[in-house]
């Protein structure tokens, strides 16, 4: 770790004396119940179920269930064309449809060895940083929802969402499914009036992260609730594969923008929050803390956004086949390390295609989490994991 | 104090309750059916086909080349290609499609016809109230149903629209100064012909008319 002034932040949020009282060993009298908790009617669009054993109200045993989403995306995307698979993969995490496209058109242009122009690069960059404040907001939006704070935090949330999704709506047409990204650059130039306008929404935003902090930060439920709940050991974290901010909050400082150097992260001067507590209070303020790092990117980003074209000369948007190889490109996504592991062979389809998900491999851990707790903090620990269920299912 | 951070929320959900009363920038929703917030340029819902002209059906792009129907993702396009053949804008003769529909109820709005087309004949609309209550028939539009003028494309997309035009004149000029060229091959050609000999007029009378169509 060198220098991270934000680790510091984090101890400054906490205040101590809302540590709840050690938890109780279950004494083994009386009945287990079993209970199937979560949504899992198919209209709902989060589809999952946990099932939770119960002695009174400790949790002892808890097993995550997926699989109700599930819509065959790999197979569906084997049978296409490459840009074909491009708009399906905005459906993963609906959240972060531009995360996705570009670790997609990474991987692909991995394994064509295609170049990107410069202002492609930077176009990325500041799509793929609004769409990580739009998703850390409402995460944690919804964060408080699950507490109990039914709407207010999370209209707060989505309000400033709303601006960045009319951006999105600007530039690509599209709010959610954007759609975006190609092979060897982006489908749309922006405009001079467009990139005004995300100056503009960039400008508004740190007003928005103080206003939420100082809306959530010294709510004491908020503390009572969050502090030392859910711990996740940086040990286990490590070994299960955790990444992303879930990684990060349990004090492990690793972050691909800063490992891989993917795009043209190593010209921003950004810091990377680290939790010291790893419980779901650190998971918060990681979030809350890289939304404003987030903040610093895009403003050194849009300042020069150079001239040029979008897309490479070179890339190919019908007949396109690779040669044979394989690639695995990935990226920080809002949730975690998001990879496409590619083999081709020779075809216009993938021989292989696998997603990498950062929602399902964080919420593995769930029952290390949870065990101990009560059945409303298992409410509460979910949450904080992040997840959207279209890319734990895919 | 215990509930001081309570309270610290509370007056700023207070700051923002009042502030809706005062400044119309905190009002942040619309009431919808009355009120409408005017669409995107780039907005994109599902896809139309493109017409030159007055008359849908005599100028529509599409040559039904089929490569958005095997491009599309969810394979949501069919169409059948016609026996006969009529003039493209630049006057070559295509077939065009007989049958050209489109299960906007598969459609993902994903705009890669779009990006596929050659003929700039596939284009995305920004009509979003289409709910219908037969959920089959009433949502597989055919090419009637499809077809929208050019003036409506520019309407819509103005930007992109008058691109697509100037592309299209561009390539048209080209055309006709490609056609003038072999025209005027062609004219020289018989006379060149008509000094060496009878034998030699009847291949370049011939070549005239290909010449025209390329």
């Amino acid at each position: 770790m060198s220098g991270f002034a934000t680790e510091v932040s984090v101890k400054l949020a906490r205040q101590e004396g809302w540590n709840r009282p050690p938890l109780v060993e279950p004494d083994g009298e009386g009945e287990l119940l079993e209970l199937a908790m979560g949504p899992h009617h198919p209209s709902t669009h989060g589809v999952f179920r946990m099932d939770v054993v119960l002695d009174g109200e400790r949790v002892i045993k808890l097993k995550p269930v997926f699989g109700y989403l599930h819509r065959n995306h790999e197979k569906i995307a084997e049978k296409t064309t490459y840009l074909a698979s491009m708009p399906y993969t905005d459906r993963l995490d609906y959240f972060c449809s531009l995360t996705n496209n570009w670790a997609y058109a990474l991987a692909v242009e991995k394994l064509v060895a295609q170049a990107v122009p410069e202002r492609a690069e930077y176009l990325r960059v500041i799509l793929a940083e609004l769409t990580r404040i739009q998703n850390h907001a409402s995460s944690i939006g919804f964060l408080l929802q699950e507490m109990g704070a039914s709407g207010t935090p999370l209209m707060y949330a989505f309000r400033e969402r709303e601006k960045i999704l009319d951006l999105f709506e600007g530039l690509t047409g599209s709010r959610m499914m954007c759609n975006y990204m190609r092979f060897g650059g982006c489908r749309v130039d922006a405009s001079a009036l467009w990139l005004e306008a995300a100056r503009k929404v960039v400008a508004g935003l740190p007003a928005f992260v103080d206003e939420f902090e100082q809306f959530l930060r010294t709510n004491e439920i908020l503390m009572a609730r969050t502090q030392g709940m859910g711990i996740l050991r940086p040990e286990l974290a490590v070994n299960a594969g955790v990444t992303g901010p879930m990684l990060r909050a349990s004090g492990v400082n690793y972050d691909i923008r800063k490992v891989d150097h993917y795009g043209i992260y190593d010209r921003f001067k950004f810091r990377v929050p680290v939790g010291d507590h790893w419980d779901i209070f650190d998971r918060y303020m990681v979030r809350m803390l890289e939304m404003r790092e987030s903040i610093g990117i895009l403003e050194q980003a849009l300042k020069d956004v150079p001239g040029g074209p979008v897309m490479d000369a070179k890339a190919k948007i019908r007949g396109f086949r690779p040669k044979p190889g394989e690639a695995y490109g990935r990226i920080e996504a809002p949730k975690g390390e998001l990879g496409f592991y590619l083999i081709s062979d020779g075809s216009p389809n993938p021989y292989r295609y696998r997603v990498r998900p950062p929602s399902l491999i964080n919420l593995t851990i769930l029952e290390d989490m949870c065990l101990g707790h009560n059945v409303a903090d298992v409410v509460l620990i979910f949450g904080s994991v992040d997840i959207v269920l279209g890319e734990v299912d895919r | 104090m215990l509930g001081e951070g309570i309270l610290k929320g509370l007056a700023e959900t207070a700051k923002n309750f009042a502030g809706s009363f005062v400044s119309a920038e905190r009002l942040t929703t619309v009431e919808y059916p009355e009120q409408r917030i005017p669409t995107a340029e780039a907005a994109r819902v599902f896809p139309f086909l493109v017409y030159d002209g007055s008359d849908w059906e005599a100028g529509m792009r599409c040559v039904a080349c089929q490569i958005c129907e095997k491009e599309c993702p969810p394979k949501c396009i069919y169409i059948e290609k016609s026996k006969d053949k009529k003039p493209d804008y630049v006057g070559k003769m295509q077939i065009y499609p007989m049958r050209f529909d489109i299960d906007i109820s598969v459609c993902m709005s994903c705009q890669i016809c779009v990006e596929v087309c050659p003929f700039e004949a596939i284009k995305m609309d920004t009509q979003f109230e289409l709910s219908t209550m037969d959920r089959f028939g009433g949502l597989l539009y055919d090419r009637k149903q499809l077809s929208q003028s050019n003036e409506y494309y520019h309407k819509i997309h103005p930007t992109e629209a008058a691109e697509v035009d100037a592309r299209l004149a561009e390539e048209k000029a080209k055309v006709e100064a490609k056609a003038k060229a072999a025209a005027a091959a062609a004219a020289a050609k018989p006379a060149q012909s008509a000094a060496a000999g009878p034998k030699s007029a009847e291949p370049a009378a011939g070549a005239k008319p290909s010449g025209a169509g390329e």
